[in-house]
């Protein structure tokens, strides 16, 4: 996925995460479970394309399927244990899944234990990413732990020749209530070896019947959290240990012409590494490790970047697809032509979106440590088991003789896909002979990570007198084509997403381009209403037949108190809402624009959600508030500025993301539809409030802000 | 190297350690207390606040060096006995985190806050951690926990 062009890797965001490469086959054998966990019950879910395997079924033979996405281990001691390659980066999917396996094993989530994200004993899995852990996993491992409760069930009515229809398993115990014999799950799974594969076709509890899952169940490692116990990546420790860092280019593209180490080779305890344009180094604390890298010269042949004042005009110059467009993401319907030849109110506008970072507080890290030619990597990553295949394919070794391991990691929001930290510690590791850590320092983080894309949007659109919209035109170079289709009711579209060359390295960011989409869309939107004359949230509503959506925006425009008060030049409002990954946005946003320093601050947003049957509200919650605080960030003043390869400002003091005083009144409705499945909703919350600030501002000043961020510098209108 | 003396959540300690390196990396890569994270280097992010000497302190920033004879209390000196502090607990019952990254320096300034003003409104909460980020956001939440604290009463005579 990562193809090398000038030093850098082009990762392009909805293309990678949608063909993140090909599935990883492999035998679970029966007799490893065992002998790793010792005995007991084990259920494994076998995905459809398993090769004829059918669900329910016993398996043949010794092996289980091939692919195996999460598995359960029931053992002697009634522990539970849930096997899943997802990574745990703040999103708090530790406590959900174990909330599903709680509520359909019948155990208190005490006696579980998540084992989440290590090549070595968790089903592949492509990464955690595209908000799938709770469409797709929890679905699975719910229908694991019920197999498995029914699995015990069997047992006891085995045991006590009993009709099963008669038993009930509560509590971690099956229970026979008209002989009032019980037998907890440890006792039914003493000395057993019994495994078991299951695909779809195993029933579960209904949302409406949930007692666990459902409720606001508190972060499982909260406590290890609020003490400082809880060990990230970058804090870890193994014996012998040494702390390494990596020389950087001094701008994007530039080739390592020579280095001179003979003052870093002089420092005690350092290792110093050069292979091809790597240059690195390793000693005993991360200041010497600093100190070393200082001491190494090196010269630098620059290669011609573009500037950064021209982002906008490359971009639309140089498209990279053959075909003019991207055909997944292209939608044709009618004429767009034809329905703006009917309109009464025609509009064209062009929005852009800067580049922005993701700022996980935690940076890129990792433990590297060789024994006996197999690699053990610790790391931070949302995309362990593709980070397993970097590091084979770097070090020349087979997938086998690599074991990546993701502890419970200080954020990602989309950032961490890549192993670069993994590949770096695990090539000074290699050359120390004893364990590395590399923990990128916050400018590397600015620098050498990836950035959400920017992006330009051209629209165009009709209207009719009746205020129906007639035309949509829409085409976005190069930030995505996530949440690039209109939810409106167009008869004739012409929406295209156009890849095209770009300056930085970029990549996936919570929400992708939904963001952007949304922001071009849903301020065209305001615009169009503006020019109609009508109300913004009438005119949505009018185009609108998703009644899912309506309710949001309904929703949400009743808890704000939309239509109630006017603005002014000091306070405006806006509102916008979305479909995107199975989620559905309302946001409505107040602004308050301080005079005469045309500070601008969201006062207050009002978020309604709707993602199916809500798993656990308080983290929902947590998750839609969170994505409107980051949002604001990239709607009002977040941008990485660059020139020529080299970027402006790679420092937390130079790039401002939001703090307590930017915080606004948050109010948030969820609305739990029971009746739907659920979906995941770490990232469709951020893509409503852009737009909806940007309308807020619009209403309070009357000039139309078209590019993000809005308002670095406050607003003088 | 010179032993640098100094006072570790109650405990002396005598390092081994030049003097050039931050408070912070002595803390994680030779006490190993792990609790305070680095962030961003420039004091700029909170996570790898202390106490030094009682006052909110970002590790990151300080020579230990220049630390001899003085005490530091870290997030890992608030909890006391398997008591946690009345402000971890508050944050548990708030659910004021997400990754948790920050965590542990938001603790530690908010601890800080309450023991000079037992009882802060919503904007002095906002004002003394406004120099500690939460890229995840939970900032009301943090502010909801910081308050919750208060409103039991919650000085403390620790750290």
């Amino acid at each position: 996925m990562a193809e090398r062009d000038d030093g850098h890797d082009l990762v392009e965001a909805e293309r990678y995460e949608l063909f993140a490469g090909p599935s990883y086959r492999f035998e679970v054998h029966r007799r490893d479970f065992f002998k790793v966990l010792g005995a007991g019950l084990v259920v494994a879910f076998a995905l459809p394309s398993a090769s004829g395997q059918e669900s329910g079924g016993a398996r043949r033979g010794d092996a289980l399927p091939g692919d195996v996405s999460a598995w359960l281990h029931v053992g002697e001691d009634g522990r539970v244990s849930v096997f899943t390659g997802k990574a745990e980066v703040g999103q708090n999917i530790r406590t959900s899944l174990a909330q599903v396996v709680a509520e359909e094993l019948k155990v208190p989530i005490a006696s579980i234990t998540m084992v989440m994200a290590d090549t070595a004993v968790t089903p592949f899995d492509m990464g955690t990413f595209g908000s799938r852990t709770t469409p797709i996993m929890a679905a699975q491992l719910r229908k694991v732990a019920a197999a498995a409760r029914e699995m015990l069930v069997d047992l006891a009515a085995q045991r006590w020749g009993v009709d099963r229809g008669t038993l009930v398993a509560r509590a971690g115990a099956v229970a026979h209530s008209p002989s009032g014999r019980t037998a907890a799950y440890g006792e039914l799974s003493k000395g057993q070896k019994l495994a078991k594969a299951i695909g779809d076709d195993v029933a579960t509890v209904p949302a409406e019947r949930w007692t666990v899952a459902g409720q606001s169940v508190p972060k499982v490692t909260g406590r290890d959290v609020v003490t400082g116990r809880h060990k990230y990546t970058s804090d870890l420790a193994r014996p012998g240990m040494v702390y390494g860092r990596v020389l950087r280019a001094p701008s994007v593209g530039a080739a390592l012409v020579s280095v001179d180490t003979a003052g870093a080779a002089a420092l005690p305890g350092v290792t110093f590494v050069r292979d091809g344009d790597f240059v690195g180094v390793s000693a005993p604390t991360s200041h010497a490790a600093a100190a070393a890298l200082d001491a190494v010269h090196a010269e630098w042949k620059p290669t011609p970047q573009p500037s950064g004042a021209e982002l906008f005009e490359y971009l639309r110059k140089n498209p990279t697809d053959p075909q003019g467009a991207d055909p997944r993401s292209r939608v044709v319907t009618g004429t767009v032509e034809a329905g703006l030849a009917a309109a009464a109110t025609k509009l064209e506008a062009t929005y852009t979106v800067a580049y922005i970072a993701h700022v996980p507080l935690e940076p890129r890290a990792a433990v590297a440590e060789w024994q006996d030619g197999a690699l053990t990597v610790w790391t931070g990553t949302q995309r362990p088991f593709g980070v397993r295949t970097e590091l084979a394919e770097a070090f020349r070794i087979p997938e086998e003789k690599v074991r990546v391991i993701v502890p419970d990691t200080g954020s990602g929001y989309g950032g961490k896909h890549t192993g670069e930290a993994a590949i770096e510690a695990a090539r000074l590791a290699k050359a120390a002979g004893r364990p590395v850590k590399v923990v990128w320092t916050r400018e590397e983080e600015f620098t050498w990570a990836y950035f959400r894309p920017a992006g330009v949007i051209d629209v165009r659109s009709g209207a009719g007198a009746d205020g129906k919209l007639t035309a949509w035109e829409f085409h976005n170079y190069n930030s995505g084509a996530s949440g690039i289709r209109t939810p409106y009711d167009v008869p004739n579209q012409k929406i295209e997403f156009h890849a095209t060359r770009y300056p930085l390295r970029q990549g996936s960011y919570r929400g992708l381009a939904a963001t952007a989409n949304h922001f071009a869309r849903e301020s065209h939107m305001d615009e169009m209403a503006h020019a109609l004359g009508q109300d913004p949230l009438d005119f949505r509503l009018k185009n609108l037949t998703d009644a899912r959506l309506r309710a949001v925006l309904q929703a949400a425009a009743e808890k704000f108190g939309w239509g109630k008060t006017k603005a002014t030049p000091e306070r405006g409002f806006g509102l916008a809402g979305g479909v995107e990954k199975g989620g559905y946005v309302a946001t409505c946003a107040e602004v308050t624009i301080a005079r005469p320093s045309g500070e601008v601050r969201v006062t207050r947003a009002v978020t309604a959600f709707e993602c199916g049957a809500i798993v656990n509200p308080d983290h929902l919650k947590n998750q839609v508030e969170g994505s409107v605080v980051m949002g604001l960030g990239g709607a009002l003043f977040e941008a990485v500025r660059f020139d020529a390869g080299e970027v402006a400002n790679p420092k937390l003091s130079l790039y401002r993301v939001p703090r307590f005083s930017d915080a606004p009144v948050l109010e948030t409705v969820l609305l739990d539809r029971k009746d739907l499945p659920s979906a995941g909703a770490g990232e469709t919350p951020i893509i409503g409030l852009a737009p909806a600030v940007a309308g807020a501002l619009f209403a309070a000043t009357g000039a139309r802000r078209r590019s993000l961020p809005l308002a670095p510098e406050g607003v003088r209108a | 190297m010179p032993v640098i003396e100094l006072t570790v959540n109650g405990t002396r300690r005598r390092l081994d350690a030049d003097p050039q390196r931050s408070l912070l990396s002595v803390l994680r890569e030779d006490l190993d207390l792990t609790g305070s994270k680095y962030g961003c280097g420039e004091g700029q992010c909170g996570a790898c606040t202390v106490l030094l000497e009682g006052q909110p302190t970002r590790s990151c920033v300080v020579k230990v060096g220049a630390l001899a004879g003085k005490s530091v209390t870290t997030i890992e000196g608030l909890e006391a006995g398997g008591q946690l502090h009345p402000l971890q607990q508050a944050f548990l019952d708030a659910g004021a985190m997400q990754c948790g990254y920050c965590t542990a320096g938001m603790i530690v300034a908010g601890a800080a806050l309450l023991r000079r003003n037992v009882d802060p409104e919503e904007a002095e909460i906002r004002k003394a951690l406004e120099g500690n980020v939460c890229r995840c956001g939970t900032y009301p939440r943090i502010v909801a926990a910081v308050r919750a604290a208060a409103a039991l009463g919650t000085r403390t005579t620790r750290g």
